[in-house]
């Protein structure tokens, strides 16, 4: 079981803000292709990767990390703070 | 150092007369304001989305770098969430050292980072009632670059 957050453009496509998933996905693009294999809207989320940022437990990560231990992931594009 | 993530507005001239207040280590203040910007005149508002738990560990962490890096006395980060008019103040950044070269950098540093490694997301509503996400820029990871390269 793991959090999965969606933020900006990304929680729109999907259409929830956050989620809990039931999942054996070892890595963040194990995860990635379960949820994009779900339903259009995910499909649509995840098209592109490039455009889009992966926390894991809210510390910047990439698409390779290992989800060993890690709680809550989140997904968004390139921040725009400041 | 103080890290404030906030709906409300703020006063510059307020947190800047608080701001490392009664101290006599110091040489050099310098504050940076961030405005919400409308070049077309077409803004209603900017919505800005974060990461509650993640912002405030991110500036934290610029923060304390920052800090480290440019011996500080003090440092101040305010940013605003929520829906802001044309000409709100959306963030202020103030730092504090012992001389004037060091307070600058350290500013232009955290703003830098602020700007690409602080989970915020801006949203513009023009006053016709269309969205638009604000897309990062290029630019904005290569200011990142130098200070990597610096270091």
């Amino acid at each position: 079981m793991i959090d999965v957050m969606y933020f900006a453009w990304v929680r729109e496509r999907i259409g929830e803000p956050r989620e809990t998933v039931e999942t054996s996905a070892a890595t963040v693009m194990e995860l990635v292709e379960e949820l994009r294999a779900r339903e259009p809207r995910y499909a649509a989320a995840f098209e592109d990767l490039s455009a889009l940022r992966v926390a894991l437990d809210q510390e910047l990560s990439d698409f390779d990390a290992s989800l060993s231990g890690v709680r809550e992931v989140a997904f968004f594009p390139p921040m725009t703070g400041g | 150092m103080t890290v404030r993530v906030q709906t409300e507005p703020f006063d510059p001239g307020t947190e800047l007369s608080a701001f490392a207040q009664g101290r006599s280590d110091l040489g050099a203040v310098v504050t940076f304001t961030g405005v919400v910007r409308d070049d077309a005149g077409t803004l209603d508002r900017m919505e800005i989305e974060h990461y509650p738990g993640m912002t405030e560990k991110a500036i934290s962490k610029i923060v304390i770098e920052a800090t480290d890096r440019w011996s500080l006395t003090e440092c101040l980060v305010i940013h605003r969430h929520g829906a802001l008019k044309p000409g709100e103040q959306i963030m202020m950044v103030a730092t504090a050292s012992a001389h004037r070269v060091a307070a600058f950098e350290a500013a232009e540093f955290l703003m830098d980072y602020l700007k690409s490694r602080a989970p915020f997301w801006k949203k513009e509503f023009t006053k016709d009632g269309s969205t638009d996400w604000v897309d990062a820029k290029v630019n904005d990871e290569e200011a990142l670059k130098r200070w990597e390269a610096d270091r």
